[in-house]
């Protein structure tokens, strides 16, 4: 034995972090298990179940207590969204959305009168929050997005429509970004806190997706809707950097979704290897079987580590979109192929209803699409490391 | 009114726990230590007689510096303050002495406990405290209502209810089902992170009951499996009669 005196590396949670982590495991186990299939056959939105998700804090996690939240960073908010993702995929996706896409856009770029008029009812789950950067023609090349706001008076008019958002039904606050100055391009993109009072603002289509299918993905139509001009968030032209700086928070949180699904689906196959007999002894004692669990449960290991790295530094204040792309990309590529996986362990079993192993497949497959799909991921880190290793 | 809500730190269910080879005490290896299940109900049905009577609850644990962390949940749940009396390896008599003699200390109109702590099962709390205390107690109760000082308390019985009245102040265990424990909020686990929990000084007592040695169930004897000879039929009857003794 010898022993090391080791200052600055720990991998350790803080007692309240484990706390939190056994909080939410626990309400995810009572509260939601029950409810996963009936939901994700419904599509139904589980509006009870966000409704004690409030009630706990679990919708304010990033906004500090003087607006209604509970003052906690992204390790802690990686750790509500990983319990949640073993159980569900779908709700902690909107958990993730709520929290890290448009209450924290609000908190962090709102005038202090739109931290109390929006920050506090989102943190405090009274309304759900939408985030609004997608349209039918602009996913990945958010840039060449068509909704314009047009300046008139003290407001801005707001037209045009977007695409796949996360709470466009049952959120009634949204974050959407829009064209004040479209000859700039992408610096002449703003950000604006619009709500479903205002008239023209409404969501149309909801989506009937293969996963995640309790989580509301519907569209937003923006028709001439009268906005404030109290209610840009931060400048004009400011949006799209905005958005980017939100996304590179929700990519982490993504991260953590994605480590927490592969989690389930990995405990799911552990059960099943253990118990399936064949040619007379339990899967898991068949090598096949009990080597792809290994190497199931080192990704999940590797992906939970750039997981909580990339929220340690967003915690410091410190850089981390590299960080954060690189855990987004292959904590969700392990989801999808740990998923699979585990299909392919449960054999015909895993195929079926029966056992909750299809449903982590099905809902696994957004994660490398939504918050920047995996092609995007690889460019936001070869940039980065253009940056870093330029030659003179 | 001054609620009293005992907890206790406990290895976790699924902890494997393992008898040292001299048989003198528990290998624990890296167990995981919890908040006793029964107790949960213990605090919540404290937080709910606040809520119905006012006053307010402290909830106390005899234990190791470690065992703060339930404290930390119990402040978080919403007790209003949390005590620990640093004392380990005390017999049950110990620990009892020292829950009445901090009860008599704040002078609790109620101490709940749970029904039993799943370590060592001894359910000896509710009793041995009534009995230090002088005031009743009650054990293994399913719903308890208080009007002024008349108590009304529950038990299930094997077939049905029993149901007892007595006055405060009074000594309570719960039983599993008398309430729904609430989940400790977010901003409540941060809080309760910079609460001050105090620590009291153990009261010293003989103990009356000494560990002499643990052991290890047996194992249940493995199936024997004969075959189908006349020899085998007749040790087969022989079996029957002599070990499994069915005939």
């Amino acid at each position: 034995m010898y022993e090391v005196v080791s200052h600055g590396v720990s991998f350790a949670f803080s007692q309240e972090q484990e706390q939190i982590r056994q909080l939410a495991r626990e309400f995810a186990e009572a509260e939601i298990r029950p409810h996963v299939a009936y939901y994700d056959e419904t599509q139904e939105f589980p509006h009870e179940i966000f409704r004690k998700l409030g009630e706990l804090g679990f919708l304010g996690i990033l906004i500090p207590p003087d607006c209604g939240g509970a003052g906690l960073g992204a390790i802690e908010c990686a750790i509500i969204v990983e319990e949640i993702a073993r159980i569900c995929p779908a709700v902690a996706l909107g958990v993730a959305a709520h929290n890290g896409l448009c209450t924290y856009h609000i908190y962090r770029y709102g005038s202090q009168a739109l931290r109390e008029r929006y920050v506090r009812p989102l943190a405090q789950g009274e309304t759900l929050g939408a985030w609004g950067l997608t349209e039918p023609g602009s996913g990945s090349d958010a840039g060449a997005m068509q909704t314009i706001a047009i300046r008139d008076g003290d407001h801005y008019i707001l037209r045009g429509s977007k695409n796949f958002i996360t709470h466009g039904n049952v959120g009634s606050i949204a974050v959407i970004m829009a064209k004040t100055d479209p000859a700039k391009g992408k610096r002449g993109i703003s950000a604006f806190v619009v709500d479903k009072s205002m008239p023209g603002f409404y969501a149309s289509k909801k989506e009937n997706k293969v996963g995640m299918r309790c989580s509301d993905t519907a569209s937003l139509v923006l028709d001439d809707v009268r906005v404030p001009a109290t209610n840009l968030l931060g400048q004009e032209g400011e949006g799209f950097q905005q958005a980017l700086a939100i996304l590179d928070g929700g990519r982490v949180t993504i991260a953590a979704l994605s480590v927490g699904l592969a989690q389930g689906a990995f405990e799911a196959a552990m059960k099943y290897a253990q118990e399936r007999i064949q040619f007379g002894k339990p899967l898991i004692e068949h090598q096949a079987v009990a080597m792809k669990l290994a190497r199931m449960n080192m990704e999940i290991e590797a992906a939970r580590l750039l997981t909580y790295r990339a929220a340690w530094l967003r915690d410091r204040g410190e850089p981390f979109r590299q960080e954060a792309s690189q855990a987004k990309l292959f904590a969700s590529e392990i989801a999808v192929r740990t998923a699979e996986d585990a299909i392919q362990i449960h054999g015909g079993y895993g195929y079926i209803k029966e056992f909750p192993v299809e449903k982590y497949w099905r809902d696994s497959k957004l994660l490398t699409i939504g918050e920047g799909t995996s092609e995007i991921q690889r460019i936001v880190i070869a940039r980065s490391l253009l940056e870093q290793y330029r030659s003179k | 009114m001054t609620i009293l809500a005992c907890i206790s730190y406990v290895p976790d269910t699924a902890a494997k726990i393992g008898v040292t080879a001299d048989g003198s005490g528990l290998e624990l290896g890296g167990a995981k230590y919890i908040l006793n299940p029964y107790d949960e109900f213990a605090i919540e049905e404290a937080l709910l007689q606040r809520e119905r009577h006012g006053g307010r609850v402290v909830a106390l644990t005899v234990g190791s510096d470690a065992a703060k962390e339930i404290l930390r949940t119990a402040l978080a749940m919403g007790a209003d303050s949390a005590v620990i009396i640093p004392a380990t390896g005390l017999d049950s008599f110990g620990v009892a002495a020292n829950i009445a003699a901090y009860a008599k200390a704040i002078d609790a109109s109620l101490v709940l406990l749970g029904r039993q702590s799943i370590d060592h099962d001894s359910f000896q709390m509710a009793s041995t405290v009534g009995a230090l205390l002088g005031v009743p107690s009650i054990s293994v109760v399913s719903k308890l209502e208080i009007e002024s000082d008349r108590v009304r308390a529950e038990r299930d019985i094997e077939g049905g209810k029993e149901v007892l009245e007595a006055t405060l102040p009074l000594v309570v265990s719960v039983q599993k089902g008398i309430n729904n424990p609430r989940y400790p909020k977010l901003p409540e686990i941060m809080k309760a992170k910079s609460k001050p929990i105090e620590s009291v000084e153990p009261v010293a007592v003989s103990p009356r009951a000494a560990m002499v040695r643990y052991q290890v169930p047996q194992l249940k004897r493995a199936n024997k499996i004969l075959g189908d000879s006349d020899a085998d039929i007749a040790e087969f009857v022989r079996l029957l009669h002599e070990e499994a003794k069915v005939i």
